[in-house]
């Protein structure tokens, strides 16, 4: 194939990728809507810092040696103080956790917003055609 | 001296595969015997461990390669000086990394969850190796598709591990929906950005094999390039179907990878002229792990096909399918391409696949094939059960879920030890092989065989 024919698709092409790129990075700016506050921010990098995401998930994004995370908050039976429970003493699995008290509300708080993001669970889709799914 | 460094290069990744083994096998013992070495070598610190190790496996043994098959004859190509650069700015990332993790210094995301500050010297270093490409590959003038490819991996690794860091300022953390879909862009384009290295590496060895220059400067050598291209532009938008992102990224991303159905129908088109080419180049080591890498992309493409189809993903995603898969990969994929060009320097360089030495090698080749079949279809099997347990029967609790599949679990970690065993001995055998070759004997290799000519101003095999 001619060089220059190879130069022009490679440079279209890559002009599409950044374009689509910064169309990403825009969004928050377009629409105005940071969904985390200074604390819960933090909180997510509480959950970076204790390596969180190697044994949990966040929309089935992770690791897989512990239960996905994202609506633990509303789930039945859950919520905050089970958390924090399991935080403080882990379990078979998971090692105790002593974070200082502002970083556990802040991851407290990360969770929370998460939760509110919406749900993930493979139960709340529902099939569309051409093998797409949509969120009930 | 140049190549002095891709070797230091070659045997880096040998040791980062070996690492990376060990490490895979400390965590998977986790699966059988819950909370082992919890408050010391925990799985927080192991899964890193292995994953980061596996990524710099490939990475240098790209960066090597490479070198090797670029640097030797071009004295006015690479800068002996920021080879050595190069060469010390990595060695720090890859020491800050083990330090950091082994220190409990984390604090990035998945994939590179080491503290940010480690990033530095391997962002330098990959941008020293980018000038080093630019400097080997100008005289060239008619590039052949291997070499675009590789360009192509070294400017997206390099972009996609910037805008990996992206979420250390404010605007784009505060957004989590945003800076989840901007990770796992991130992750997808970067993981096609080091199959484009590996996939160059292995059109090259056949190149070198065959002795025909013809394909990698094919029309058809392109358009499956631009293919490939397209995809790790725009095809990520598979890992994030029930993230609630702009429907555009899930559909493009869906759209998108059903392209790759084109390099399906490819490869059955060429199946009988493959089989051909196997028959004839068997007795050749470096074929058979090609040979072997071939079957694997066959399964991992009808894989990936069907997982990026959204309401099969939703039966897969965040299950061991995806593990499956990336081991598929990675280990299927990428390492057999790397031992098929280790294998091949060493057969063109020291002339030492012979004797004994072939005999292990064949034993090692085929129990590695045998257990990494084993180990996929095991990992597939607990994503899949896990996958209809989570849709048709949600009252299960996670805890009796991953009770219930142990001896599943027992399965991949006893063929995992094995996979690990036959992978180590065969980095060992190349590895002492290695550092018994003379220093300059892979260099010699490029010498031998190709010429980079400023007046032909393309690549010629003698």
């Amino acid at each position: 194939m001619n060089q220059k024919t190879v130069i022009i698709i490679f440079i279209v092409l890559s002009f599409a990728f950044v374009s689509n790129s910064i169309n990403i990075y825009l969004k928050p700016f377009i629409e105005n809507n940071s969904n985390l506050h200074t604390k819960e921010s933090e909180g997510r990098l509480v959950w970076q810092r204790n390596n969180c995401q190697t044994c949990h998930q966040l929309y089935g994004l992770g690791g897989y040696l512990g239960p996905d995370l994202t609506n633990v908050i509303s789930s039945p039976g859950k919520g905050v103080n089970y958390v924090i429970g399991l935080l403080r003493t882990g379990n078979a699995t998971m090692p105790a956790y002593h974070l200082r008290e502002e970083e556990e509300a802040q991851l407290i708080a990360f969770l929370i917003s998460v939760d509110r993001t919406g749900k993930s669970s493979p139960l709340e889709f529902e099939p569309l055609p051409f093998g797409q799914i949509k969120q009930k | 001296m140049k190549n002095q460094v891709g070797k230091l290069f070659l045997l880096i990744a040998l040791g980062m595969l070996i690492l990376c083994l060990i490490f895979g096998l400390l965590a998977a013992f986790n699966y059988i015997f819950p909370g082992i070495w919890k408050n010391s070598l925990s799985f927080t610190k192991l899964r890193p461990l292995h994953v980061s190790s596996a990524l710099f496996w490939i990475l240098s043994g790209s960066i090597g390669t490479i070198y090797c098959t670029l640097g030797a004859n071009n004295e006015k190509g690479a800068s002996r000086r920021l080879s050595v650069l190069h060469l010390l700015f990595w060695i720090t990332g890859i020491v800050g990394m083990f330090y950091a993790y082994l220190t409990n210094q984390f604090g990035g995301r998945e994939y590179w969850e080491f503290n940010p500050i480690f990033a530095f010297p391997i962002a330098f270093a990959w941008l020293l190796f980018l000038i080093q490409f630019i400097r080997m590959v100008k005289p060239i003038a008619q590039w052949p598709v291997y070499i675009w490819m590789w360009l192509t991996g070294i400017i997206f690794f390099f972009f996609t591990f910037i805008e990996n860091y992206l979420w250390l300022f404010p605007y784009f953390r505060s957004n989590f929906i945003t800076d989840t879909t901007i990770q796992w862009k991130v992750n997808g384009a970067m993981v096609g950005s080091w199959n484009q290295l590996i996939y160059g590496i292995a059109f090259y060895i056949m190149e070198r094999i065959s002795g025909d220059t013809k394909p990698a400067r094919s029309k058809k050598a392109f358009l499956m390039y631009f293919l490939g291209l397209f995809n790790l532009m725009f095809n990520w938008g598979h890992h994030i179907y029930t993230l609630p992102t702009d429907t555009y990224v899930r559909d493009l991303g869906y759209a998108v990878s059903m392209t790759e159905w084109i390099l399906l129908a490819n490869i059955i088109y060429n199946w009988r002229r493959s089989l051909k080419q196997i028959q004839k180049n068997y007795t050749f080591f470096s074929y058979r792990f090609l040979m072997a890498a071939d079957i694997w992309i066959f399964i991992s493409l009808i894989q990936a096909l069907l997982m990026s189809v959204p309401i099969l993903n939703l039966y897969t995603h965040g299950t061991h399918v995806t593990v499956a898969h990336a081991m598929g990969t990675t280990i299927g994929i990428n390492s057999m391409i790397l031992f098929a060009v280790f294998v091949f320097f060493l057969d063109n360089s020291c002339y030492t696949i012979v004797g004994i030495f072939r005999k292990w090698m064949n034993i090692l080749y085929w129990l590695t094939q045998i257990c990494l079949f084993v180990f996929w279809i095991t990992l597939n099997v607990i994503g899949i059960k896990k996958g209809i347990l989570q849709l048709h029967h949600p009252e299960i609790s996670f805890y009796n879920m991953m009770t219930d599949m142990q001896l599943l679990f027992k399965i991949f970690t006893y063929t995992g030890s094995l996979l690990m065993i036959s992978m180590i001995s065969i980095a060992v055998m190349i590895g002492f092989k290695y550092l018994n070759c003379k220093i300059n004997k892979l260099g010699k290799l490029n010498e031998n065989f190709i010429i980079v000519s400023n007046n032909s101003k393309s690549f010629k095999s003698t």
